[in-house]
């Protein structure tokens, strides 16, 4: 866990040994709120199942989510996607993104990540500056690598286990883990402590309009998530994690490929097992 | 099955296979990355030129079904879906599911298609794995950032085809099982009723 800031990238050892500092604190804390919270057996983690011990309360959470998206953000989000012109909704969901990268390179700093780091940093300021005050990513022509990091994904690179699944009051899905980077990265952010903020919590309320543009654009497919499927839990809990464990795992492939199933493996082919089942057999046969 | 005579049925069938054969770029047998990457490129080609047809959406919905009966090994995905129920189900049964499965899916995914007008698929490598092949592709849509669709492709069917698909990660198949399941239990696990519902969902 140690010498992942790798000294002299910023020719300033003290500034590195505060940050290893800073993390052994920050480590230690959220270890502690962790190791209170419940935690899956190793064989199941392996193997990718769900872990929902908080099932009963989470499944109340999630009533609640849906009555607030039903009455108030999936009305506010189809009526700001439908009078707002589509290319100011994608000029606000930059700016949001935009004004979420220092806080993002932040998080890769502490995930012992210079390059993204300063990836995060050159976008930012091309954006900011070229890009009209951020509302447009010229730096996106720029063929860097994608930067999508948050405080969870560093709390993945510090060793934590995703933790059980939690559904926030309206967040959404998250995990024990991620929630606390959601929380951190609601303070992480330097932009919140610049003299020349325009705002308080800018950050947070570009997030809430960038996922209004993101409810409101893909209004039928989240309907069809929420609203139509038989059990709108269990359908967003599994696409949550699924998705989740795949951003984190996309620098590591042959952790992933580990997760793929085969589902001809335990059918069909195998007459001892299956004696009187042929999933080939053509289904339009008499 | 009888390899004595050769009856009209399995006449007729057999010529289509032949037809079928020549028609498509692909061999019966040993799948390699380039035949599944032409899998991927040649779905993408028919679903694209059914979004452009500007048919009625009932019309769509019933040409995705067939690109999906032609692409898709759709027995085996309908028997994953079902997941352990399948080993109780009868021959019958799990014919109907088959069929009423692979209605609900074209309806249900082929509505969602109407977003992908415009987009552009790349593929951008093929691999081995131990189900067949992997195809990982990219999507780009109008205005949002490129995501990633990954095609799995098998053929131990008798002929390449896709038995899964991953959209960011997300587990087509798994999450079908899942609510397949869900369905399932609102019907205190009736299977006959679900067959039934099935073609008024998706």
């Amino acid at each position: 866990m140690t010498g992942i800031v790798r000294p002299g990238f910023f020719g300033v050892a003290g500034t590195v040994s505060r940050l290893s500092l800073l993390k052994t604190l920050m480590v230690l804390s959220v270890a502690t709120f962790l190791s209170a919270c419940a935690s899956q057996p190793a064989d199941e983690a392996a193997r990718g199942e769900v872990f929902d011990p908080y099932e009963g309360a989470n499944r109340s959470v999630h009533k609640f989510n849906l009555g607030v998206d039903r009455f108030l953000f999936r009305p506010a989000s189809k009526g700001y996607v439908k009078i707002v012109p589509d290319p100011m909704v994608t000029s606000f969901s930059t700016f949001a993104e935009n004004i979420s990268l220092p806080g993002q390179a932040i998080d890769y700093l502490l995930q012992g990540n210079p390059k993204q780091m300063g990836n995060a940093l050159l976008r930012f300021v091309i954006n900011m500056t070229v890009g009209g005050l951020g509302l447009s990513a010229p730096a996106d022509e720029l063929n860097l690598p994608p930067v999508d990091t948050d405080f969870g994904e560093t709390l993945h690179v510090w060793g934590f286990g995703e933790g059980a699944y939690v559904e926030l009051p309206f967040y959404g899905p998250s995990t024990t883990r991620d929630a606390v980077g959601v929380i951190v990265n609601l303070f992480s952010n330097p932009i919140n402590f610049t003299p020349v903020r325009p705002a308080d919590n800018l950050g947070v309320y570009a997030e809430v309009v960038r996922r209004m543009g993101d409810r409101g654009r893909f209004s039928d497919t989240v309907d069809s998530i929420l609203y139509d499927s038989a059990d709108s839990y269990a359908q967003a809990r599994l696409i949550y994690l699924q998705n989740r464990r795949f951003e984190l795992a996309r620098d590591d492939e042959d952790s992933y490929l580990g997760l793929y199933d085969d589902p001809y493996a335990d059918i069909g082919t195998d007459p001892v097992r299956d004696p009187f089942l042929d999933p080939y057999e053509d289904p339009y046969a008499e | 099955m009888p390899n004595n005579v050769l009856n009209r049925r399995q006449f007729v069938s057999t010529s289509f296979a032949g037809l079928a054969a020549t028609l498509l770029p692909l061999p019966a047998f040993a799948l390699t990355e380039a035949e599944a990457t032409q899998l991927v490129n040649s779905v993408v080609a028919d679903i694209t030129r059914v979004i452009d047809s500007g048919k009625s959406e009932n019309a769509m919905l019933r040409d995705f079904e067939r690109i999906f009966v032609e692409y898709g090994d759709v027995p085996i995905m309908a028997r994953y879906a079902l997941g352990v129920e399948a080993r109780s189900a009868s021959n019958a049964q799990m014919r109907q599911f088959t069929k009423a499965f692979q209605g609900y899916i074209s309806r249900k995914y082929g509505r969602r298609f109407r977003e992908f007008i415009g987009g552009e698929v790349t593929v951008l490598n093929a691999r081995k794995i131990k189900a067949g092949y992997e195809v990982r592709t990219s999507v780009k849509l109008r205005g949002s950032a490129p995501f990633e669709v990954t095609f799995l492709v098998s053929d131990k069917s008798g002929r390449g085809k896709f038995f899964n698909m991953f959209i960011e990660g997300v587990n087509l198949l798994l999450t079908e099982r899942t609510e397949i399941g869900a369905l399932l239990d609102a019907r205190k696990g009736n299977l006959n009723q679900l067959i039934k519902d099935l073609d008024s969902i998706g």
